[in-house]
């Protein structure tokens, strides 16, 4: 027999099969796509999910991040990542809930693989992509250091980035989709 | 959070008032002459009056100086009584055409960072334009880390994950299937965002609200594409992925992406700006800006949101209780009186037109309603056609000013009966630390002396 949600998968895959074949009838493109080779998208695919899904094999220190992070962000991000002209990066002392709000990685953020991943798409702004995924580990490292997350002789790697728990992990809720029969894939409820 | 309309809204007939008052009595300024009563308080007048009265409106304008200059210069015709420019040749045809010199006022107002130029936003100036349609060169920005130069000949858009045929598209490709345009706006999800300050700031409309703006988008239905690669019957959720220096990435329901998504090759006609996604966007109608991909070149199907940087830690909302709001796609109604507005000085007493934009991401705009009287009585104002889905829509409404104290605002209600707050009620309900979707009522205070400012009222 059928658990409730999996008879709902399964009449939502019916569904969509119908729609599917709807549009079939309706739009043809001319279908000129080229088959995409495994290489190829090992060499695109960048994503990195919460449950670490993605995340490049690697290592790094909070003390070598803060090597970095010295030498490749203060000078935006301020030293210790507060005071800078762009956003701060760590000293919420307000919590989330007080007349003027901190929202930094400590209070705000949900998970530590997003720290990881924005880090490694687009920093330093002046030279993104530049930084190796030991050096980013390194600057997660550090950066979840110094927001109280992590002792400073903490290492972090592919292996247990994903594993830290942020503060706020549970502290948002899904506008869409507003009538959402599953569970939250991401936090189960 | 709808707003019931409890305030009284003017009578619609007017046809009495029409009766005391000839075609030509009213076509000019003279407020004594003549009397047309207004429908609602402050002096608001039949939408009507626009198709059967000759009203002469005086126009709020810009605050310039340059504007005093030339007024003051006046024209200069010459003996014969012809203009200089009728008296010698033109200038040469141009290969693009560039605006007036004279309308070099009409122009974005860049907001970057101080250590990073292409991190920050450019304003579209709302309070120049007329019409819905906003001129490519000056439709709003935000970038991460500045434009991108990509030659499309060296662009791909791959199609990967959760799909039975992972596939890549050339421009070149995508130019040759069908397509279909549509006239939508974007605006950032944090559009309008000062009015959560405690006080109002003071800066041109379009200084305060113009991160929207409005073009009609040409490219191919992602459904087609997305039905090409065979979408797995797991996949809920599409990641798109930008070609730019933060490589931008963010998720997107499928049931979105198949529904009304189109990969937009062209706005307003032509090839889309580098500003605005060069050489392909995602264009999602009615969702806040950020979803609508720039520069797109990945679409990866998957089971569950990628949880990037700009769904968690920006563009969520943080409400008193200390939660956040996730997942806020949807841009609900909001209007905006585009003319008189602040960044623009009145002319004296008189008859004004009220102008301005409403917009929706559910759907079409039903009803814009005005008021000049900080919010005691409203009038429906006429709605321009064309009014389209999640398009802009221009609102008018005829105004006679008494040149006193006045403020005015509006209220827009969309297909679905939601009905764009007042600023109280929206702080009430989501705090003054959301910064993203804003949407309240915007009033306009016009002081006595002309000078038109952002009040909370
Ligand atoms: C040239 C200035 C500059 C430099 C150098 C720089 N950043 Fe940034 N950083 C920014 C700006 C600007 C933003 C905001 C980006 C946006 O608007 O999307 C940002 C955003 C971030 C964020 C996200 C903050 C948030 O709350 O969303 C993180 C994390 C970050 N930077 C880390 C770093 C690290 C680590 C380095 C050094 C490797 C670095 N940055 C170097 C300018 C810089």
């Amino acid at each position: 027999m059928f658990t409730p949600k999996q008879c709902f998968i399964f009449m939502l895959s019916m569904f969509s099969a119908v729609v599917h074949a709807e549009l079939e009838q309706e739009i043809q493109g001319p279908k000129l796509g080229k088959p995409a080779s495994e290489e190829v998208i090992k060499a695109w695919d960048s994503s990195i999910f919460p449950d670490g899904k993605g995340l490049p094999v690697g290592k790094g220190t909070v003390a070598e991040g803060k090597v970095l992070f010295k030498a490749q962000c203060a000078i935006c991000h301020g030293p210790a990542g507060v005071g800078g002209t762009a956003e701060e990066l760590s000293g919420g002392e307000q919590g989330l809930t007080g007349e003027y709000p901190d929202k930094t990685i400590g209070t705000y953020w949900l998970y530590a693989t997003t720290l990881f991943d924005f880090i490694k798409r687009g920093m330093p702004l002046m030279a993104p992509g530049s930084l190796s995924n030991d050096q980013t580990y390194a600057l997660t490292a550090y950066l979840l250091h110094i927001n109280e997350i992590l002792p400073a002789d903490a290492i972090m790697s592919n292996e247990n980035l994903f594993q830290v728990e942020m503060p706020n992990r549970e502290g948002m809720i899904w506008i869409y989709p507003a009538l959402k029969e599953e569970p939250n894939p991401v936090s189960g409820n | 959070m709808t707003k019931k309309s409890t305030e009284t809204t003017a009578p619609k007939n007017r046809s009495t008032t029409n009766k005391t008052v000839g075609v030509n009595d009213i076509n000019n300024n003279d407020l004594s002459s003549t009397e047309i009563l207004p429908v609602a308080g402050g002096g608001i007048l039949d939408r009507r009056l626009f198709l059967k009265r000759s009203l002469i409106f005086t126009t709020a304008t810009l605050i310039t100086e340059s504007s005093v200059e030339a007024a003051a210069e006046g024209i200069s015709p010459t003996n014969s009584g012809q203009s200089p420019s009728m008296l010698k040749p033109g200038n040469t045809f141009s290969n693009y055409g560039l605006p007036s010199p004279y309308e070099s006022q009409t122009i974005r107002w860049v907001s970057a960072n101080a250590m990073a130029d292409g991190n920050g936003v450019s304003w579209c100036p709302l309070h120049e334009l007329e019409g819905i349609i906003t001129p490519n060169g000056l439709h709003y920005e935000r970038h991460h880390n500045g434009v991108p130069d990509i030659d499309p000949a060296n662009h791909q858009l791959l199609i990967h994950g959760l799909v039975e045929r992972p596939l890549t598209f050339s421009i070149d490709d995508l130019k040759r299937y069908p397509m279909e345009s549509r006239i939508c706006f974007v605006e950032c999800g944090g559009n309008s965002n000062a009015g959560w300050n405690k006080r109002p700031v003071q800066a041109a409309a379009g200084h305060i609200h113009g991160l929207v703006s409005c073009s009609e988008w040409t490219g191919v239905p992602l459904s087609i594409l997305l039905h090409e690669a065979g979408i797995r019957p797991n996949a809920s959720w599409l990641i798109a992925e930008a070609a730019d220096g933060v490589a931008m990435n963010i998720s997107i329901p499928v049931e979105k992406a198949m529904d009304d998504a189109i990969l937009a090759l062209y706005q307003n006609g032509e090839r889309i700006r580098p500003e605005n996604g060069y050489p392909l966007r995602l264009l999602l109608p009615g969702w806040e800006g950020v979803t609508n991909v720039k520069w797109l070149r990945r679409l990866q199907l998957t089971d569950q949101p990628v949880m990037s940087r700009n769904e968690t830690a920006k563009y969520t909302e943080l409400m008193p209780s200390g939660k956040s709001r996730q997942f806020t796609f949807e841009m609900e109604a909001k209007s905006l009186i585009t003319s008189p507005c602040a960044g623009q000085e009145m002319h004296g007493a008189g008859y004004y037109q009220i102008t301005g934009l409403a917009w929706s991401g559910k759907g079409k705009i039903t009803k814009v309603e005005v008021s000049a009287d900080g919010g005691k009585t409203w009038a429906d104002s006429e709605l321009q056609e064309p009014v389209l889905s999640k398009s802009f829509t221009r609102f008018r409404i005829p105004w006679k000013w008494d040149g006193s104290l006045a403020v005015i605002k509006s209220r827009a209600t969309d297909e679905t009966g939601y009905v764009q707050p007042e600023r109280d009620v929206l702080v009430k309900e989501r705090g003054r630390h959301g910064y993203f979707h804003y949407n309240a009522i915007v009033s306009w205070e016009i002081a006595a002396e002309g000078y038109v400012s952002y009040v909370y009222a």
